[in-house]
């Protein structure tokens, strides 16, 4: 650690000055530019003449997280665009039982494709690769991410694990076709023979190191780079929850880069780790007799692939729910103007949730026969308890609050709904009784589009909403985010219900027609009506993009009164982010400086001497 | 650093526990392996922060009072001032080629085991010449 | 608690969509599950009125900045205790009917084993008597009523997924490890069955029916078909007639192929 001095970029960038009495006195955080150099004399003759790159190599070398964060989340939402329109081919083939539109290969494609798009692609990298990269380290008053070279590794990982995915329609035998989960054998050569799927596996391993750095970025800028005075219980929800979340990364993601090694090996190098073909005869033979000895036949075990990728899968899936339980939590008290209703409820209610989400894998599994049923399913019941404890506090955020609608908080409350009853189903399924009977249906595909949806599309646009001010300095157009909002709310439900309906009459999922005399169609019909709906909220979307450019609103530091240190500093915020701070006494710093007669009702035990020591101090 | 040790104690032990649990209930291996890895994933840095607490936070661990040792870090002392955060962070190196340079490299090389293994030598240079990029880099100081 | 479950089995509670089931297992399995909907109308029911309640009788009014409060620690602990009291509930009742639905019994009346493949079952009666079907052929597996059957089920290639909706239950199909289970039907009947485990190409096609007949027809059918395999091996089992919708002679290739189908 001695040599890393000289390159510091913030060595003054907080200048001593008297301690702060009132708002003019704030010290400035940046020397002025030109300083900031180590001791390194070569390096200060350079000075800043030079503005470094310009043009495409800018972006190219950039190592500042917002940067990166842009990119991250202009790159997750084409994906997202893209999967949006694979996700229109089902439904148009589904609209009809013995549909011509799509040959049973293409169809098992397309939804292969669809979910391993929304899912590895654009959920997890817009929410802890984008927004999170973009807001953490503003959040903590941090002039970057801890590691800036690896932040950026990152990002270029995820944009030709990207590119690598979507080469997979283009080669030789289409893409792959054996779900987003890829079973074993069914992902094993034989039964999937084409490159599609090494494609696959290569695009995920690619994307898997790119999370995992992000987690320990995370992880790292949480731990050492708060401002002073933020402690770890002053944080903002949004950034425990992306704390939680790195940490789950950390869990989740090495099993499964793990398990799709060994899948690649299986499939190239004659490995026998999730395979049986020729090795177990019907009679159930084990041993095979040579030169009078008995050897064990070498059978692998397609369950242990399960088991691998569902303890990535489950951990997975909070990975992509937690950031966008953030947004909410950012998003809620501002338009509501109070504080989050049980703050420290908030936080060990989302480590409750991230503890018990890492021991429920095999829920997933129930219907093999080969699993502590009981074990898990009381870890997976047990789940609502924290989820709901984070109801309860959203609601109490909201309650004696004064709520205006603008399109964040439309979103927020569309995200609430959605996830109310997308989590009700999912404590029905974690009974294996009920998961047999509707596993593999239009029930699960209902539930998990639901929740699923509900975090990642309506609280994902909720943050896109309210952040977008921030990053660009101008605002979207209010009304046409409430025709996305609207369309996507009323398509949303459209879509998904009759889902649930066909799922409980027993309709399989992944499958490309269906028997006509059953009743189904007509209740696909409305689900593909609905699916059209929502794609029609999301030209919404563009137009509103759009229109910000070429008819800029320009947005203040704090167009929305909001409460988080992030809405202190200029919109888009300066290079290391920050020229001043306000003081740090409570989790809303911003909200303290701007209504510092209307802080938070001191409460507990030392309600009194805080009230007390509030009182003398001047809060600037 | 007390908080940060907790947390991952708390990982620790939950996962410790759960897997204890889930070991002599099922006898799974694969499961009970990666129980083990998580409780390990918690305890590991976990005691790092505990130790490294101990000797600069000064106060007893499970304290729950409100005052703080004179090691704390600015940020961890709730009544810290912004002057008390002055000087050097950390680096923060600027515009770098080299994270461009790796990700075509390890890019090149995964895909090598897919459409062609001769892939592999471009994906190695360009790896290993991220490497020393990276390093002389961090020597003679990025631009900022 | 047992009291409550069997409350639910004597009132006429709607199915919410579900199949009323055919079995006794499919009949426990719907009582949990008319619990735990019950369960979710009421929980879910509830949250959704505090949220349009606040949605509707918090919008803002003025000006005026609300009061900052942050906690409320009484409410907080209730709205912890609560729900882990519920889902506690659930549990016990899921455990009960869980030990229902998963039994498999120590002598059933029948053992069938079921080989699912790509893209078809066969269903494999003791003596040699087989019934195969791929895709749309829509193999039967027939079985008496009012007894416990059970099934041995694995897969010789991929998962695959073998699933009843009328008895409200599947169970995966997978090569390497056989995995039991046991219907016990309460009628006669014809009750369509699919995979529903992705397994390639056909997937959506891997379609099969289960007969459910009385117990005497079953042993009629089985003995006749069992000397027909020892007089012409290559004989194809024909479905019991005199059933409702029987038209007889389903199963589509030689009867001792079976396992030879696909090498091994």
């Amino acid at each position: 650690m001695t040599d890393v001095t000289d390159v510091t970029h913030t060595s003054d960038v907080l200048a001593p000055t008297t301690p702060d009495t009132g708002h003019e006195d704030l010290p400035d955080l940046h020397a002025p530019p030109g300083a900031g150099h180590g001791p390194e004399g070569d390096h200060a003759a350079h000075g800043h003449e030079d503005h470094g790159p310009t043009g495409i190599l800018k972006w190219l070398t950039s190592t500042d997280h917002k940067v990166i964060g842009l990119s991250y989340m202009i790159t997750s939402l084409i994906l997202f665009y893209m999967a949006g329109i694979m996700a229109l081919f089902i439904r148009l083939q589904l609209a009809s039982p013995h549909s011509s539109l799509l040959t049973f290969g293409q169809y098992n494609e397309l939804f292969t494709m669809h979910g391993s798009l929304m899912l590895y692609l654009f959920a997890g990298p817009f929410a802890f690769g984008g927004l999170a990269n973009y807001v953490v380290p503003l959040q903590v008053g941090a002039p970057d991410m801890a590691f800036p070279r690896l932040n950026a590794l990152s990002y270029w990982l995820y944009l030709t694990g990207s590119i690598t995915m979507m080469g997979g329609f283009l080669v030789a035998g289409g893409a792959a076709s054996f779900g987003w989960v890829a079973y074993a054998p069914l992902s094993s050569v034989q039964s999937s023979p084409g490159i599609g799927g090494d494609v696959w596996i290569m695009a995920l391993v690619l994307t898997g190191f790119s999370a995992i750095f992000t987690g320990v970025n995370l992880v790292a800028t949480i731990f050492y780079l708060r401002a002073p005075g933020m402690t770890m219980f002053r944080m903002p929800i949004f950034t425990w929850n992306m704390l939680v979340t790195g940490i789950l990364i950390l869990i989740a993601f090495p099993v499964l880069t793990s398990a799709l090694v060994m899948l690649f090996c299986d499939r190239h190098f004659g490995t026998h780790i999730f395979t049986v073909s020729g090795c177990q005869t019907v009679t159930g033979a084990t041993h095979f007799l040579s030169n009078g000895h008995l050897y064990p036949v070498a059978c692998g075990s397609p369950l242990l692939w399960q088991n691998l990728f569902w303890f990535f899968g489950h951990p997975e899936v909070y990975i992509l729910a937690l950031p966008f339980f953030g947004i909410v939590t950012e998003v809620l008290p501002v338009f509501s103007r109070r504080p989050v209703f049980g703050y420290k409820g908030m936080v060990f209610a989302t480590m409750a949730i991230a503890a018990l989400s890492t021991g429920v894998w095999a829920h997933h599994m129930f219907t093999t026969g080969a699993v502590l049923l009981p074990f898990f399913s009381l870890l997976s019941l047990l789940i609502a308890v924290p989820t709901g404890i984070k109801f309860f506090n959203w609601i109490g955020t909201m309650w004696h609050g004064q709520l205006t609608f603008n399109t964040p908080m439309l979103f927020c409350i569309g995200f609430l709904l959605a996830f109310l009853m997308g989590g009700v189903t999912g404590i029905m399924l974690a009974s294996p009784p009920i998961d047999f009977a509707t596993h593999d249906t239009y029930f699960v595909v209902a539930h998990f589009h639901q929740v699923l949806v509900g975090t990642a599309v309506f609280a994902g646009f909720a943050g896109v909403y309210y952040w977008y001010p921030k990053m660009f300095g101008r605002m979207l157009d209010d009304t046409l985010g409430k025709w996305h909002f609207w369309l996507l709310f009323i398509g949303f439900w459209v879509t998904f219900m009759p889902q649930y309906v066909v799922g409980l009459r027993g309709m399989p999922r992944r499958v490309a027609s269906y028997p006509s005399d059953l009743g189904w169609q007509s209740w696909n019909i409305v689900s593909t009506v609905g699916g059209f709906v929502i794609a029609l909220s999301f030209a919404f979307l563009l137009w509103n993009f759009w229109k910000s450019w070429r008819h800029p609103i320009p947005a203040g530091d704090n167009p929305w009164d909001a409460h988080t240190l992030e809405w202190f500093t200029t919109s888009p915020p300066p290079h290391h982010n920050y020229t001043h701070l306000p003081p740090i006494r409570s989790e809303r710093p911003t909200w303290d400086y701007n209504h510092p007669d209307a802080i938070v009702v001191p409460h507990g035990p030392h309600a009194e001497a805080v009230a007390r020591a509030r009182s003398k101090e001047p809060v600037g | 650093m007390k908080v940060e040790a907790l947390f991952l104690l708390f990982l620790g032990v939950f996962f410790g526990l759960v897997g204890l649990v889930y070991w002599f209930t099922s006898y799974d291996d694969g499961g009970g392996m990666m129980l083990l890895g998580t409780s390990l994933l918690g305890f590991l840095p976990g005691l790092y922060y505990f130790f490294w607490h101990k000797r600069f936070g000064g106060k007893k661990f499970f304290y729950w009072g409100k005052e703080h040792g004179a090691g704390d870090r600015p940020s961890d002392r709730p009544d810290a001032t912004l002057d008390e955060g002055a000087g050097e962070i950390e680096s923060f190196p600027g515009s770098s080629i080299w994270p461009f340079v790796l990700g075509m490299g390890a890019f090149l090389t995964l895909v090598s085991l897919v459409f062609g293994i001769w892939l592999i030598f471009p994906g190695i240079a360009l790896i290993i010449s991220a490497a020393v990029g990276v390093t002389a880099e961090s020597r003679r100081g990025g631009h900022v | 608690m047992v009291g409550t479950g069997l409350l639910f089995a004597g009132c006429k509670v709607p199915t919410f969509g579900e199949y009323s089931g055919a079995t006794t297992q499919a009949r426990s399995e719907l009582h949990l599950w008319q619990l735990f909907f019950i369960a979710g109308l009421v929980v879910g029911g509830f949250v959704l009125l505090l949220i349009l309640w606040a949605v509707f009788r918090y919008r803002r009014r003025s000006d005026e900045i609300p009061k900052q409060t942050q906690y409320h620690t009484l409410l907080e602990v209730s709205y912890t205790i609560v729900p882990i009291l519920i889902v506690l509930g659930l549990f016990v009742f899921t455990v009960l009917s869980e030990n229902k639905v998963d039994a498999t019994p120590p002598r059933p009346a029948a053992l069938i084993h079921v080989y699912a493949f790509q893209w078809g079952w066969e269903f494999s009666y003791p003596g040699g008597v087989k019934v195969i079907g791929q895709t749309t052929q829509d193999p039967t597996m027939v079985i008496p009523t009012g007894t416990d059957v059970q099934i041995d089920l694995k897969s010789l290639d991929v998962l695959h997924g073998f699933y009843v909706p009328e008895f409200n239950f599947s169970r995966y199909a997978s090569p390497g490890y056989t995995t039991s289970f046991d219907f016990n039907a309460l009628h006669t009947g014809d009750f369509r069955g699919q995979c529903t485990q992705l397994c390639g190409l056909y997937h959506s096609l891997m379609f099969f029916n289960v007969r459910a007949v009385t117990p005497a027809q079953y042993t009629t059918w089985l003995r006749t078909e069992q000397a027909l395999v020892k007089a012409k091996p290559s004989s194809v089992p024909k479905l019991p007639s005199g059933v409702s919708g029987a038209t007889g002679g389903t199963g589509s290739s030689t009867n001792n192929a079976g396992s030879d189908l696909y090498g091994d």
